[in-house]
């Protein structure tokens, strides 16, 4: 299976990573050598094998649900580009 | 006394209790050693105000009695760490002015045993690269040298800056983080020790997460007690994180006599990798007789999926990296792109992101996003776990036959040339984790001790795998290995 420029450039959409027109040809030969190896993999027999979810054979412990946090909006926004009147602000979203 | 920063953990705090030293003086020590290295480029945000107030707390409460084993010890922190108002970047631009209102738990139980942080510590970028070469801060500078040339070598990656600084004595000892080796890879490339523990000894709460399935925080130091000691430490249960399990903390350093006889030491042969280099294989050899002649029982045993492990490592990361780092969206902290006009949301985010992560992160994001996009998720990722699940049955399989711990090269060659690798494609720098990279995928507990130097007098490292949550027989075998091997050579002062 082979990259070519516009699945880069739909990979890159997806990722949210600004990639320049240019810069496609390079990324989708990159990509190709990393799947290139990769696809190694496909030697593998895998029948019946179950996908491993968890290394440690583990049930994650439950608690009970209530609050037991909050009250923290000013460290919250502490590292916020930008912060206004307690909320993150982006920009316009919805026209 | 001078060179107080040349000891190591145990020698420190031997001599803090018996009064020899202050810990303040310790910390001086570190610091001016600190100041004369920038060249190595490992420290690369300085808290001498903080140690110096921790050390002149951890003094105190020495000379009250009963302080702990780490207790005014000076120590650096990889930057993968957030620290409470301390710069915690992860080596990305993306970060970049990131002040964490809160301290990991690994870090934070370092400060409770009374340790004294130094500063934080260079790395590659989110942890991804094996040379330290993808961090914004620039390369981390090894402190050894190919014999009397000034070519600047790697100390290896991710956790270069921890590794140069323990090498170099800039610190006593060093925190570290291991995905795919990242911990025993640059203590092999520096001749010091680094160990990853399993998976769940050291809670991830508050480490910047790269591939969470796989990370998992760990010491770097000039030896193996002080391995034991800082790694007990370390660990141990935290509620902030689910996949930290609750188990009790043994005492690691009075685990340590030496003793391996009777223990069963696995040598497998998917580790002789074709065009290995006469050196590793001799280390390795040397290696196996030394055990040997301390009493070990030497069994030749297979883990026939390993050749399997880079390429799956390499769906699972990026694929967890993916996800980790949608994160940075240039909302909620870290950099923002500065917008033109008519720029939307979507704008935002892709700028950010195209400007705040490096080439290999950018790579890694995108290939990840790639595996689990629709129509690839079986195929890839769900493959690759499938081939996780048999890579980890592997090692159950010999631990089932009576093997104790495994031994094997912690990399394929000594530290290479800072640029060296530039031309290659990306796959030849992933070849650096063939050896280590097993480890994490199966959730085990690896330790990489030097034990010898290659003809150029560059050290190189073995490597010891051990059964979950066996650290401490782990961290005694490798001991028994240390004593054998007799390494004491350090890196000649030039910076």
């Amino acid at each position: 299976m082979s990259i070519d420029q516009s699945t880069a450039a739909k990979v890159a959409k997806l990722a949210r990573i600004k990639v320049e027109e240019d810069d496609l040809p390079a990324l989708a030969q990159e990509f190709n050598a990393v799947l290139g190896f990769i696809e190694q993999l496909n030697e593998v027999d895998v029948e019946g094998i179950e996908p491993m979810v968890s290394v440690t054979p583990m049930r994650l412990k439950r608690r009970v649900d209530e609050v037991t946090d909050g009250d923290q909006q000013e460290k919250i926004l502490s590292n916020a580009p930008d912060a206004r009147e307690g909320f993150f602000a982006v920009p316009k979203v919805v026209e | 006394m001078t060179d107080l920063n040349k000891l190591t953990l145990a020698e420190a705090r031997d001599k803090l209790r018996a009064g020899d030293v202050t810990s303040v003086e310790l910390t001086q020590s570190c610091l001016s050693a600190i100041d004369a290295a920038g060249e190595l480029n490992a420290f690369v945000h300085k808290t001498p105000e903080i140690a110096l107030e921790r050390a002149k707390a951890a003094d105190a409460r020495i000379a009250e009695g009963d302080a702990p084993d780490m207790c005014g010890l000076p120590i650096g922190i990889k930057d993968l760490f957030c620290t409470k108002g301390v710069p915690s970047q992860a080596a990305s631009r993306i970060l970049e002015g990131f002040l964490p209102e809160y301290e990991s738990t690994v870090s934070q139980k370092l400060q409770d045993s009374g340790a004294v942080m130094l500063g934080k510590l260079n790395m590659d970028e989110f942890a991804m690269g094996s040379s330290n070469e993808t961090s914004v801060y620039g390369n981390v500078v090894n402190p050894w040298r190919r014999g009397n040339e000034e070519t600047p070598l790697t100390p290896g990656g991710s956790s270069g800056g921890s590794a140069s600084a323990v090498a170099a004595d800039l610190c006593l000892a060093a925190t570290g983080t291991d995905t795919g080796g990242s911990i025993r890879q640059p203590a092999a490339f520096t001749g010091i020790t680094g160990i990853k523990p399993t998976y769940g000894r050291c809670s991830r709460w508050g480490v910047v997460a790269f591939a969470s399935s796989l990370d998992q925080a760990g010491p770097m130091t000039k030896d193996v007690r002080d391995a034991a000691i800082m790694l007990e430490a370390m660990c141990g249960h935290d509620a902030k994180d689910s996949t930290s399990v609750e188990m009790a903390v043994p005492n690691f350093e009075a685990m340590l006599t030496g003793d391996i006889r009777g223990k069963k030491i696995g040598i497998p042969k998917e580790y002789r990798m074709d065009g290995m280099p006469a050196e590793i294989e001799k280390l390795w050899a040397d290696g196996t007789a030394m055990l040997k002649a301390a009493g070990a029982e030497i069994v030749d045993i297979s883990l026939p999926h390993t050749k399997y492990a880079l390429p799956a490592y390499y769906v699972i990361a990026p694929a967890e990296a993916s996800s980790n780092l949608a994160r940075y969206d240039g909302v909620r902290y870290g950099h923002r792109a500065t917008l033109a006009a008519g720029d939307g949301i979507t704008e935002m985010y892709e700028k950010t992101r195209a400007e705040g992560f490096g080439h290999e992160v950018q790579r890694r994001v995108m290939v990840g996003t790639y595996v689990l996009s629709a129509g690839f998720y079986d195929a890839y990722y769900n493959r690759a776990r499938k081939v996780r699940t048999l890579i980890k049955k592997d090692f159950e399989d010999v631990f089932a036959q009576g093997v104790d711990a495994i031994l094997t090269p912690a990399t394929p060659s000594s530290a290479f040339g800072l640029g060296e690798m530039n031309d290659e494609d990306p796959v030849q720098m992933y070849l650096n984790d063939v050896f280590t990279v097993t480890v994490n995928l199966a959730g085990l507990p690896g330790i990489s001790v030097p034990t010898g130097l290659d003809s150029q007098g560059l050290p190189l490292g073995l490597q010891l795998i051990g059964r979950p949550w066996e650290e401490g027989d782990l961290l005694n075998t490798a001991y028994a290995l240390e004593q054998a091997s007799g390494f004491v050579a350090k890196p000649g002062k030039w910076w």
